[in-house]
């Protein structure tokens, strides 16, 4: 009944100081605000990346050359080189590596590109055909090249959406021949527009067999990544355990720190996307948390003023029959009252920014972007703002139940 | 058994370590029913001892029985559950919470008591009655006029039909008109119902209203005794 009444009172108090109470609120609003709007776009970041990362597909695995990196200072460039061809030959012997059902070598590059004045730089992008299949991008127009063009180190060429802009506008592309560093390459295959997909954007390449942009474009004999694939998702951890063993003996080496390669499955390049954006929204929210904190102290100041206000009232209480705990929870009450609903103003604002930049992101940018309601986050917000007001109003609401009647009366 | 009884009952103040005598050495003892004016020029410790009387201080020394209780034996929560049940204040400034409505204002004693929720709007509403102010039962308490505001403090110290009233300069704040009908009520609540009344005046006149006067001075009691002609509050009240 006291619960009721306080809420009664605290709800009739907001009212009425409806400017004071907007801006004693509006620290709780901002953070919680701030809150919600990180964790749904972190949530929503996190989604994108890693669909398009199992997109992949989860039997997927990629050999790198050089050591493992084992910290930012740690550079890959060593050993850079160690993958080539033998090591190809032996990856794909079904004795070695039993449950290896494909394998791409990949080679990769920034190249110009010109066609009759018309100059761009698009990142040439050595592999085979599996690509469209690893990628999922498939020509719209024109086709893929064959196995017999990669073993023949033909100048052939599928370029992305944007390449063929720069380079032909709005002229016919297919069969038309660009120069990439002072050799001919025809085009064979236009990509649709795909946009940013995993770490490349795909309308920027220009796609040829590995085996030409190895020898007349990059001038390498080894390979900058290999991607494999396995014949099930159960059986990528024998895979990689056959790959290593593989190169290992390849390569001469029997200490396993000393390797010059390393293995990388989609499980974990997934636990360490979640790892990296977790980490990143975290540390964001708990910034915007600290205005949370800024708030609570603003709801302290206020509710002590109101307390001094309120000293006859809480005079007149004790006369009639008050006890010192029935005025602790009344004005904690009103701090949990204006808190909270500055918690709940603060979560609606915050998902409804979120859900507008995920438009502006999914509409505009082009993103394959998922709005999501954090509703943990939203739990979170509500129970932080909740705490705030426990936490900031206890001290006003303690000062107001110690309270001498007498004085309290008396008091002008 | 007289309702109130006090032996001799001392408070000194404490402050910066100087003492200040505000009682020393008051006796005196109320029956149920009696009708009593406290007078005294301020300083003479009449509010001190209505302060002690009414449970919202406690006396240094000597004793004081309620209801043959010593008010020793009670804790802070015995105090405030005293004061809403077996008690009820009046006071100079009305002390009503100006935003509540007079319905609200009368059931605010009610939140902290024991009785049950389902009883409290029939109470309210019989109390709001016995002070004439049915028409105004939904009126927030600040559109009141200043009588009417007292009327609405003493239905709140009617609803949970305490023993007895302690009223502090009730009039004090109001026009002789507003005076007299505040008068007239705890007059009737005095003799209609018996309640006790304890009632802080320094005017004589408005003292007079009452059964008995005690003076007070310094302290101390200086006389105490039965009104001879008590005067009848004029009846604007009744329809």
């Amino acid at each position: 009944m006291i619960i009721k009444h306080s809420l009664k009172t605290a709800f009739k108090g907001i009212t009425t100081h409806k400017s004071r109470s907007a801006l004693t609120i509006l620290g709780i609003v901002v953070g919680v605000t701030a809150i919600i709007l990180v964790m749904s776009l972190g949530e929503g970041a996190q989604n994108l990346i890693l669909n398009q990362v199992q997109s992949i597909g989860a039997k997927t695995i990629a050999v790198v050359p050089g050591r493992q990196p084992k910290g930012p200072t740690d550079i890959i460039a060593t050993f850079a080189d160690s993958l080539k061809d033998r090591d190809l030959d032996l990856l794909q012997r079904k004795e070695n590596v039993p449950h290896l059902e494909k394998i791409m070598p990949v080679v990769f590059g920034g190249e110009t590109a010109s066609r009759e004045g018309e100059t761009y730089r698009p990142n040439i992008l050595g592999v085979t055909g599996l690509a469209s299949k690893i990628y999922d991008i498939y020509p719209e127009e024109g086709r893929m090249f064959t196995d017999d063009e990669i073993r023949g180190n033909a100048d052939v060429v599928v370029i992305g959406s944007r390449v063929k802009e720069e380079l032909f506008g709005i002229d016919y592309a297919l069969n038309q021949k660009i120069k990439i560093k002072d050799k001919n390459f025809k085009i064979i295959g236009l990509l649709p527009k795909k946009g940013q997909f995993s770490f490349l954007n795909f309308d920027e390449v220009a796609l040829m067999p590995y085996t030409t942009a190895q020898r007349y474009i990059f001038g390498i004999k080894y390979f900058h990544r290999l991607v494999v694939e396995a014949d099930t998702e159960e059986n990528v951890p024998i895979t990689v355990e056959d790959i290593k063993k593989t190169l290992r003996e390849s390569h001469n080496i029997t200490d396993p720190s000393k390797d010059d390669f390393f293995v990388e499955t989609q499980a974990e390049a997934l636990e360490t996307v979640s790892t990296i954006t977790n980490t990143l929204t975290m540390f964001l929210a708990s910034v915007a948390a600290i205005s949370l904190v800024v708030g609570g102290i603003g709801i302290m100041n206020i509710m002590l003023v109101s307390v001094t206000e309120r000293t006859r009232e809480i005079g007149l209480r004790k006369a009639i029959g008050a006890t010192g705990r029935n005025i602790l929870s009344q004005f904690l009450i009103e701090a949990i009252v204006l808190t909270a609903s500055g918690g709940i103003i603060g979560i609606t604002l915050g998902a409804g920014l979120a859900f507008l930049i995920s438009m502006v992101l999914t509409r505009l940018v082009g993103l394959d972007w998922t709005f999501t309601f954090p509703v943990s986050a939203a739990i979170l917000g509500l129970g932080v703002s909740t705490a705030v007001g426990l936490v900031f109003g206890l001290y006003p609401a303690r000062q107001a139940s110690l309270k001498d009647p007498i004085e309290a009366l008396r008091y002008e | 058994m007289p309702l109130i009884e006090l032996k001799d009952v001392i408070k000194t103040y404490h402050t910066d370590g100087v003492d200040t005598p505000a009682l020393s050495g008051v006796s005196f003892s109320v029956k149920s029913g009696e009708f009593v004016a406290v007078m005294g020029a301020s300083g003479s410790g009449k509010s001190t001892l209505l302060h002690i009387l009414g449970f919202l201080d406690r006396h240094t020394g000597g004793e004081y029985l309620f209801d043959g209780k010593t008010i020793d034996d009670y804790s802070e929560k015995d105090l405030a559950r005293a004061r809403n049940e077996k008690m009820g204040f009046v006071f100079q400034s009305f002390n009503l919470l100006p935003r509540l409505t007079v319905f609200d204002n009368v059931k605010l004693p009610l939140l902290y008591s024991s009785v049950k929720e389902s009883r409290w709007d029939g109470m309210v509403t019989k109390a709001v009655k016995s002070v004439g102010l049915e028409h105004r039962t939904n009126y927030e308490s600040s559109r009141l006029s200043g009588g009417e505001k007292q009327r609405v403090a003493i239905a709140r110290a009617l609803i949970n039909d305490p023993q007895v009233i302690f009223a502090d300069e009730p009039t004090g704040n109001l026009d002789s008109k507003s005076g007299q009908t505040i008068m007239e009520i705890l007059q009737k609540m005095n003799e209609g119902d018996g309640r006790t009344i304890i009632l802080i005046t320094h005017e004589t006149y408005t003292a007079e209203h009452a059964t008995r006067i005690i003076r007070l001075h310094d302290g101390k009691i200086e006389s105490d005794i039965a009104v001879d002609h008590r005067l009848k509050a004029k009846d604007h009240f009744k329809k």
